[in-house]
């Protein structure tokens, strides 16, 4: 089989694999919406219901049919788009989620960019030179990243930042009330105010991201970093680079071609594990921020027992999940000669 | 008297642990000459490797030369920059290692890495490095190299990775090769063709060799000149021959005592003051009752007819008589091994029989077996000293654990007399038996498994390489010692090796075994002197073979 | 047969012993932190167990000072909006947190290792099952996926726990069976078959006990998590109610006040989250240094 087939099969082949996954999520998620406090047709039918309306909303849910019926009308109406009503909004929790989603799009992706600029280098750095000030720097960075509470540590840049420092403006949203957001192109206010050549709004939109960005950022820092400077660790132990040292190759090509390659692997695999961290945290820094992104819509829809809302939220974040796991393993599977060998 | 093209002049290495500087070189002094065979030999631990890679300038952090010199041609490689040191790697001196399949780059075309050191020195340029590649892998004979060229090691064999290896090794024509335990791990043809390559290469190059190896015959075979190294010190240094007829250090003779060769008996591996000590030996083999009789054997992995399905062992027949010794030989993947798993019950057999003790013991399934009255009777001896002990269980625990299991009836007292008991037989120090297997050496973890698997005085014995993990010093202690008690137990063995030496040394009938079938069968002298198939015969002819010493009882030369 | 015993003598002599608590001792000592971490440990049980009984103001008594006090001698830590002792409340706190963070972790370590042993020695069906729970309980976001539990299941103390339990579940499945496949045919199980052992005792007497010490680093390090999430879950409201004293709930009542500058009601409570979480990572850390077999020589 040409090379080029043979990495397309495997890809398709991983395409499949999330099939189940899928499945599954499908089910938890149904299960979830089955297993509200009391019975779902009274909280539906609301507070001021009688009996026989009760009776009546459970007909028009479809929740007096057998629950497999039920799970297949629900997969039905996922199909169809139809995540059910918002109760606070009074809008659909598909819409909402759908115009909410951009604003926590460009703050997770951008901090897991930022962290991976930062945290790549330092791994490595810290590997190759273990027992300096490097190596101490990176691995007091990632213990405390992984003790700091994420909504802490939002709080703390922000009492020092904008309260005593005065350097970021107030925490509330994407944009100062003073400009108009640019035209919309991608959602992103950053991208768009660039798209649009408006330098000021981009300046101001990056004013109001830097503080949520960083406090994520330094979160999803720490396991990147770990897992860089252990892998870097790991290969640079390996015997495939004392032999590649032993032939004489420069170090910066055993450095990148033999060990960092190689090193890269398991780190894209612990992305995966990134992204989740990465998506919880994120809820709680859009909280801190006052940031209009889909995590705050789930915690307002909380608050108020919206439970059609946070299970509209918590199935579009798993579907998310499996997009960008996806995309990992698609990776993975490109730059990997071994995925789908026989060992 | 030429320079040396290589010279070391005392070297000292010393090593940073947890528990302070540890010297692993200490003050050697050794010569290699232009077109010469230098042969380091020793033990686990004795520096060998260490001494290499300090000329390599390779040692890991934790590693110093703290004295001494390097000299190679004219130019002082102890205090020679990184960036010199990277210009001499792999073009004046190079190295291949142990493990060839984790040697080379798992995710980097086989020929790019190649290239990869034709490019760095300058031997070729991006358009003609492929090219170069190719011809690089065709000199070290792969076959279909073009096609190879674009191949991920894993997707080679064992031999073919070590191949590509000595490619990038030699691919700048360096004046220097130096093998670090080059065919450790690699089957007995597979070692021969690799090894008569590197000569070919050498020579044809007019090159330098250093090897370094735990294997005497190896070495011997192979050099023109031999340094022995004991705990960072050289012990002796020697032409080969001379080293063998006369060794003059009592290390090196006991060295050459273990190391088993084609007409030694296994009383003749102990240095002679153990040997006077040692039992003597009945002349005549008296064999019982056959113990075990297995007929028509096989074992298919996968659905017969599906992809990845094959015959591991097909219609295996062969009988073992109370007393006797089997030896079961042949190369990695030949069915040896899981020939024992089905013996012993840990494995279920697609069909045929297996009698032990006059009883039908195939169909039982594995799972079941464990409470089953022969368990006891059927026991086993594991390769890996190490790996056979539970890491959280101290040796008297260890050695009880099948009491415990299967003769509940005795007591706390006396199944810890018995312990100290089967300490005694197998040579266990009594105070070492409340130690955990870190705490005890490779031949004393040895003992321990020894002293388990005969704990319920079982009839028959498989010992699955019981010595390929250890020095070769340990090894003739722990033959010896399995010699003695078969004796004295009255047991059987059936004996799986690579190592037709070692088999011989124990085995009164030896099978040989390939791709699932027994291609040979017959008594051990017979067979080993007087093959009668060539798979046989390549085997026998494979293993190197040292020349005679004095001190070795007489018998034919090679 | 002495003849063998006496060159056992001299050439087969073992390293010398070295105990447990000695290597403690040395681990302690050569790596500072680690005994700090076991001192800060020491710090929190004692909170945990103690502090009703030691604060000196009642954590849910409102206006025992005047309200949003800065930290002085009367108020360690300051007041809340409420007036109540911000120092007795995140004192009293700790057992909340403790018990909510010791009861998952002990919930999933218990069901994640069972689960995992089983799929990792027996394989098929039983591996099969447990993968794709495991596989299906990892497709969420974690946290986002507590959130779902304790927003469909009620919002209780008990749904926390559990949601804590489910999210970490995988962790100790996958390490389990990772940790027992390994080991499966490993010589001395093999032996320990040949030795008369049934499979489960094969499995829980052998194999299990050798689990044990890279499970204790994940419990360690796993600690620290739960902790986190079941603060951040309390965080956006769910869980604990106030006005229980909790540090999550304490640092969202805070968060409204840190833009006005009162500082001290984020910043304590957040501390001392901080510090439980750090002090159990510490010692994850330590132990992996102490299990680890490559630095234990």
């Amino acid at each position: 089989m040409p090379p080029m087939l043979d990495k397309l099969r495997k890809v398709a082949l991983r395409l499949l694999q999330a099939v189940p996954t899928v499945f599954g999520i499908l089910v938890v998620c149904f299960l979830l919406t089955r297993a509200l406090p009391g019975d779902p047709a009274a909280y539906f039918a609301g507070p001021m219901a009688d009996a026989e309306s009760i009776e009546e909303v459970r007909k028009s849910l479809g929740l007096d049919k057998p629950l497999p019926m039920q799970f297949v009308n629900y997969v039905g109406d996922l199909v169809q788009g139809d995540l059910g009503m918002a109760v606070s909004t009074g809008q659909p929790v598909i819409s909402e989620l759908a115009r909410r989603l951009p604003a926590s799009l460009e703050l997770t992706l951008g901090a897991l960019l930022v962290s991976f600029v930062i945290a790549v280098p330092l791994g490595v750095l810290a590997a190759t030179r273990p027992n300096t000030w490097v190596d101490h720097i990176c691995r007091f960075l990632v213990t405390a990243g992984v003790s700091l509470p994420i909504f802490f540590t939002g709080l703390a840049l922000m009492y020092v930042f904008y309260y005593l420092l005065g350097w970021a403006p107030a925490p509330m949203g994407r944009l100062d009330m003073m400009y108009l957001p640019p035209e919309t192109v991608t959602g992103f206010l950053t991208i768009d105010a660039i798209i649009a050549g408006e330098w000021e709004v981009l300046g101001a939109a990056l004013a109001q991201l830097a503080l949520p960005l960083i406090t994520l950022a330094l979160f999803t820092l720490a396991p990147i970093a770990r897992m860089t400077r252990a892998a870097m660790l790991q290969t640079l132990g390996s015997d495939f680079v004392r032999t590649a040292r032993a032939a004489g190759l420069s170090s910066r090509r055993v450095l990148i071609t033999y060990a960092f390659r190689n090193a890269l692997l398991p780190v894209v695999t612990t992305l995966g594990m990134v992204f989740s961290f990465l998506l919880g945290a994120n809820v709680l820094v859009e909280k801190v921020f006052a940031w209009p992104g889909i995590g705050s819509f789930a915690v307002e829809a909380l608050v108020v027992s919206d439970y059609a809302a946070v299970q509209g939220f918590v199935l579009s974040m798993a579907m998310l999940f499996v997009v960008l796991n996806l995309l990992i393993d698609v990776i993975y599977t490109l730059i990997d000669p071994r995925v789908g060998e026989a060992a | 008297m030429n320079v040396p093209l290589l010279d070391i002049q005392h070297l000292s290495v010393d090593f940073v642990t947890r528990k302070g500087t540890v010297r692993a070189i200490d003050d050697i002094s050794l010569a290699v000459d232009k077109g010469e065979t230098l042969g380091i030999v020793g033990e686990s631990g004795s520096g060998k490797s260490v001494t290499s890679y300090a000329v390599m300038r390779i040692l890991d952090r934790a590693g110093r030369i703290a004295g001494g010199k390097i000299t190679y041609g004219g130019m002082p490689l102890h205090k020679a920059r990184e960036k010199d040191m990277q210009d001499i790697r792999g073009r004046e001196i190079s190295m291949i290692f142990q493990n060839p399949r984790a040697a080379l780059n798992p995710i980097r075309r086989i020929g790019q890495q190649v290239a990869d050191v034709l490019i760095e020195h300058n031997q070729a340029i991006r358009s003609n490095a492929r090219e170069k590649s190719i011809e690089m892998l065709k000199a070290v004979k792969i076959r279909d190299p073009e096609q190879r060229y674009s191949a991920y090691p894993f997707e080679l064999s064992g031999g073919m990775c070590q191949r590509v290896v000595i490619a990038i090794a030699l691919a700048c024509r360096p004046r220097l090769l130096i093998a670090d335990e080059p065919t450790t791990g690699l089957d007995v043809t597979t070692q021969k063709a690799v090894m008569d390559l590197i000569v070919e290469l050498t020579r044809e190059y007019n090159m330098s060799t250093v090897l370094i190896t735990h294997d005497l015959g190896l070495a011997a075979a192979y050099c023109d000149r031999l340094v022995v190294m004991e705990k960072g010190k050289i012990i002796e240094a020697n032409d080969s021959a001379e080293l063998f007829h006369g060794p003059k250090q009592a290390y090196t003779r006991q060295l050459l005592q273990a190391t088993p060769r084609r007409d030694s008996r296994v009383r003749d591996l102990l240095t002679p003051e153990a040997r006077a000590r040692a039992i003597a030996l009945p002349e005549a083999r008296n064999l019982g009752e056959p113990v075990l009789t297995v007929s028509n054997l096989c074992k298919q992995f996968g659905k017969p007819g599906a992809e990845g399905s094959h015959l591991a062992v097909e219609d295996l027949s062969f009988q073992i008589r109370e007393g006797e010794s089997l030896g079961l030989v042949g190369e990695s993947g030949c069915g040896k091994s899981t020939t024992s798993a089905m013996i012993m019950r840990l494995l279920d057999n697609s069909s045929g029989k297996i009698e032990f003790l006059g009883e039908d013991i195939a169909p039982i399934p594995a799972s079941k077996f464990a409470s089953h009255p022969l368990r006891g009777k059927l026991q086993m001896v594991f390769q890996d000293p190490t790996d056979s002990l539970n890491p959280r269980w101290s040796a008297a625990q260890s050695i009880g654990d099948p009491i415990q299991r299967l003769t509940p009836k005795l007591g706390g007292k006396d199944r810890e007399q018995r312990v100290i008991e089967l300490a005694g037989l197998v040579g266990l120090p009594v105070h070492l038996l409340d130690r955990f297997p870190h705490q005890l050496s490779g031949g004393q973890k040895a003992r321990v498994g020894i002293a388990r698997a005969i704990a319920l005085e079982p009839k028959l014995l498989i010992l699955d390489e019981p010595t390929a993990a250890l020095d070769v010093s340990v090894q003739a202690v722990v033959l010896n010692l399995l010699e003695d008690l078969k004796h004295r137990l009255g047991m059987s063995y059936l004996f799986i090796s690579h190592d037709l030496n070692v088999v011989r040394l124990l085995c009164d009938r030896i099978m040989v075994m390939q791709n699932g079938v027994v291609v040979e069968e017959g008594d051990a002298g017979q067979l080993l002197d007087a093959p009668a198939t060539d798979y046989t015969r390549t085997l026998l002819a494979a293993i190197p073979h040292p020349p005679e010493t004095q001190g070795a009882s007489a018998g034919e030369t090679v | 047969m002495t003849s063998l015993s006496s060159s056992a003598s001299q050439n087969l002599k073992g390293p010398p012993r070295t105990s447990y608590w000695q290597h403690l001792r040395h681990v302690a000592s050569e790596n500072p932190v680690t005994g700090l971490a076991f001192g800060l440990f020491a710090l929190f049980v004692g909170m945990a167990l103690f502090g009703p009984y030691l604060v000196p103001y009642d954590p849910l008594n409102t206006g025992v000072g005047p309200a949003l006090q800065a930290p002085s001698a009367a108020h360690w830590f300051g007041t809340d909006h409420l007036g109540r002792d911000v120092f007795s409340r995140v004192v009293v706190a700790t057992r909340l947190d403790l018990l909510i963070s010791v009861s998952a972790v002990a919930i999933s370590f218990v069901l994640g290792s069972i689960m995992g042993c089983f799929a990792g020695y027996f394989g098929g069906w039983t591996d099969r099952i447990t993968g794709r729970l495991v596989d299906t309980i990892m497709a969420f976001p974690l946290f986002v996926l507590a959130m779902g539990i304790v927003a469909a299941a009620g919002n209780t103390v008990e749904n926390i726990v559990y949601a804590t339990a489910i999210i970490n579940l995988p962790f100790y499945a996958r390490m389990a069976r990772a940790e027992v496949s390994i080991r499966r045919n490993a010589g001395f199980v093999q032996a320990a078959r040949m030795s008369g052992n049934s499979e489960l005792r094969v499995l829980f007497g052998h194999i299990f006990p050798n689990t044990l010490p890279p499970m204790m680093v994940q419990i360690s390090l796993n600690m620290g998590w739960a902790i986190l999430n079941a603060a951040g879950l309390s965080f956006i409201g769910l869980g604990v109610q106030p006005p229980s004293p909790e540090w999550g709930i304490m640092v969202a009542e805070g968060a409204n006040f840190i833009i006005s500058g009162e500082w001290w009601l984020v910043i304590f409570p957040g501390m001392a989250l901080m510090l439980a979480v750090f002090t159990f990572n510490l010692i994850g850390d330590g132990l992996r240094d102490l299990v680890d077999p490559q630095r234990r020589t």
